[in-house]
């Protein structure tokens, strides 16, 4: 094996590939074969690093040096300059937002500084396509152990122990579930891993797939051991391709290495997994639709009980869990329940990942202990709200849960917490919002999604939510009648009570939430026909103030539609009738003279 | 891979392969790269560390580089940080990069002839 003093690692997660990783990456090997340094300096392709608006980024250890918006160009001033002579190229460094100075390791960064790494361990620092690289960082050793030393009930007791609820929305403990379907009678059982992730915003188990695959099948393995089941199942969706194509490379090789399929290392354990590719509804991600996809029937879901975990898919046990659940079991096993225990809060136990995005300054993947504050989260790792604007609400649990206000900053993140302020932890993510968002249109945007996404097999979920759009659109339009509050109020108590699943049952939350909390901006919208936060574009005018106005003209150079008239020296003026209410003209002025009220 | 030993077989073999991302390192072992250095042979003097760790199966060392230290007349210079502190050795050859490895960094003796000071 050839010797290398410096790995170079190319962050290759989705987020990457959109700015561009690919091409960094090949002028990264280029110069480095050029400068003769390609037996001493090795490049890694890894998974997503969890600065998704920095990227592509590249990070160079042993120092752990952290690169931000390498481009080809850059990539080879890396190469000639700190690979070659040492020297790190500090216009590629990552600025503390908050503090304007130059951060040059990853371990200096709050952002990764404040993360405890349990199911994203190996994500964005090993090669996802090499299995031995898995394997150096204790890959296999939690299944090895679990075969040859722990009895199915140790493996269940442990699980138990630890404390570990589901990733995936609902918290359900995940032993429990486990004792479920081992008390149930085989033979056949199976093992299903939901990647369906629909919460439009989280992106963490595409992350882990990407990179990390191993993680999942090494888990999906020790399910099927404890559960009494030979087969599982991967459910992804098709718009995951990269994900899809990194897992069954993972597949492939687990097999080859006879750590999947007959006699796992020399037990009489036989264990194989298939990846299901879904469609990409939100649906699908429920677990009794998710199952009817994978039996080839439409993704509508089904009443429970029965419980998949006693009739699941083709009618027998299973259990379904997270993508992200999954990546917590081996280091359970391998560090012990007692140590992830110690992790997270009374209730809610170890870490969890966020996708935090919206207005945040370090948007992106980041794992942190249960029961941080979401003051530390926002403002400690995530950087604070960007361009010097006040925090106003946070979504959590996407389009299924609520928002939680400035009152709530110190609420501790963790399942329970979450549900008694009317929102909930979800898949775990974080949309972020400032100032200037208007949170009935929020409420109307969640809405359009789920209405959008209910598969349509009971009434209320399919035609109430159609209808509670139709009156979140007529307020935003300003057209809200006085009754609306209360016509809402009493369709989202039928749906949350009456619709067959989740989808339903939860799809009123953003609006109860939002109307919890900012009552006073829907009366502004449905009494005095005003968006206080100025977003909703018909209940917006504008004007242009005569005391600040210098007369310039540039608003009605850029103006569209020419509705700006004047001349130069003169107090401009806005056509009601022509204004399309672009907001060109408010970007434009250079003396903040143009209002919208 | 039939059983668990082939396994941990297999991961003392490949361990290598990851353990430079670690980070936690105890000792640093800092090699000035800049072109006088290079010029000095800087970049044989790095690999012959890197190797000797390797081959002795060091963990918590790592190499890494600098630029140019501004003491050109002796380059190679190789800066050691462990528990006794920092350590600057000049005129570093490959072979003295072993002996650094052995007597500094595992033996805990600093090699005072070859300590330069600024
Ligand atoms: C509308 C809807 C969408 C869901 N989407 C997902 C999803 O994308 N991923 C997921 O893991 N669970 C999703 N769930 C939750 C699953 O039904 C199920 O509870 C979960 O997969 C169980 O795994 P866990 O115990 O590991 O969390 C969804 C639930 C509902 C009602």
């Amino acid at each position: 094996m050839n010797l290398y003093r410096a790995h170079v690692l190319v962050c290759a997660g989705a987020g990457c590939v959109s700015s561009g990783c690919q091409d960094t990456q090949n002028a990264l090997i280029d110069e480095i074969a050029k400068q003769g340094l390609d037996r001493e300096i090795k490049v890694i392709e890894t998974g997503c690093i969890g600065t998704c608006d920095l990227g592509p980024v590249i990070v160079v250890y042993p120092e752990g040096v952290f690169y931000r918006k390498v481009g080809a160009d850059g990539a080879r001033e890396i190469v000639k300059e700190h690979l070659l002579k040492g020297r790190v190229v500090n216009s590629l460094l990552y600025r503390n937002p908050l503090t304007s100075q130059l951060v040059q390791t990853y371990g200096e960064m709050e952002f990764f500084n404040r993360q405890l790494r349990v199911a994203l361990r190996n994500t964005g620092i090993i090669n996802p396509d090499v299995i031995e690289e898995y394997i150096a960082r204790d890959g296999y050793e939690a299944l090895a152990r679990v075969l040859t030393t722990m009895s199915r009930e140790d493996v269940i007791s442990t699980l138990k122990q630890s404390g570990l609820r589901g990733r995936g929305g609902a918290g359900f403990p995940t032993g429990l579930k486990w004792q479920f379907a081992y008390n149930e009678a085989g033979p056949v059982k199976y093992v299903v891993c939901n990647a369906d992730e629909g919460d439009p915003g989280a992106f963490m188990d595409r992350s882990i797939l990407e990179g990390d695959p191993h993680t999942v099948i090494e888990a999906m393995a020790i399910a099927g051991y404890a559960i009494g089941s030979e087969q599982g199942y991967v459910y992804v969706r098709a718009e995951y391709p990269l994900a899809v194509r990194r897992l069954q490379h993972a597949i492939n090789q687990a097999r080859s290495y006879g750590l999947l399929g007959q006699g796992i290392f020399g037990t009489s354990f036989t264990f194989d997994l298939d990846i299901r590719v879904g469609a990409g509804a939100f649906v699908c991600g429920e677990e009794t639709a998710l199952i009817a996809s994978i039996e080839g029937k439409r993704g509508e879901p089904r009443t429970r009980p029965p419980f998949p975990a006693v009739k699941g898919l083709w009618g027998k046990p299973t259990i379904v869990n997270n993508v992200e659940t999954f990546a917590n079991i081996c280091p359970i096993i391998i560090y012990g329940p007692e140590w992830y225990s110690r992790i997270g809060t009374e209730k809610s136990k170890g870490t969890k990942v966020f996708a935090v995005a919206g207005n945040i300054n370090n948007t992106g993947l980041v794992e942190v202990p249960m029961g941080m504050t979401l003051r530390q989260l926002i403002f400690d790792v995530c950087g604070g709200i960007p361009d010097g604007k006040e925090f106003k609400a946070a979504q959590t649990g996407g389009p299924s849960g609520g928002c939680l206000t400035k009152e709530h900053l110190d609420v501790t993140m963790e399942y329970d917490s979450l549900v008694e302020l009317g929102s909930m932890m979800g898949s775990g993510g974080l949309i972020v919002m400032d100032e200037n968002t208007c949170m009935v249109d929020i409420a109307r945007y969640f809405l359009d999604f789920t209405q959008d996404e209910s598969c349509g097999k009971c009434t209320p979920c399919r035609v109430g939510t159609k209808r509670m759009l139709e009156i979140l659109e007529r307020i935003t339009a300003g057209e809200g009648q006085d009754s609306d509050i209360d016509t809402l109020m009493a369709l989202a108590n039928n749906i949350r009570t009456t619709s067959l699943c989740g989808l339903g049952q939860s799809a009123p939350n953003p609006v109860l939430s939002t109307l919890k909390y900012f009552r006073a901006e829907y009366e502004a919208h449905i009494k005095e026909k005003r968006c206080p936060a100025g977003v909703c574009q018909s209940l917006l005018s504008y004007n242009i103030a005569g005391a600040k106005c210098r007369g310039c003209g540039l608003c009605a150079r850029v103006c569209p539609t020419s509705a700006i008239i004047g001349k130069p020296k003169e107090v401009y003026k806005i056509e009601r009738n022509k204004c399309v209410k672009c907001g060109a003209c408010v970007e434009k002025c250079p003396f903040g003279a143009v209002a919208r009220a | 891979m039939k059983t668990v030993e082939d396994l941990r077989k297999l991961r003392e073999e490949v361990q290598q392969m990851t353990k430079l991302r670690d980070g936690g390192a105890e000792v640093k072992i800092v090699v000035g790269m800049g072109t006088c250095g290079i010029a000095a042979g800087a970049r044989e003097t790095l690999n012959a560390f890197v190797q000797e760790i390797a081959v002795k199966s060091l963990s918590g060392v790592v190499v890494t580089q600098a630029g140019c230290v501004g003491l050109c007349d002796r380059e190679p210079i190789v800066e050691v940080n462990a528990k006794d502190g920092r350590t600057i050795y000049a005129r570093v050859t490959p072979e003295k990069a072993r002996r650094i490895i052995s007597e500094h960094v595992q033996g805990g003796r600093v090699i005072e002839d070859w300590v330069t000071r600024n």
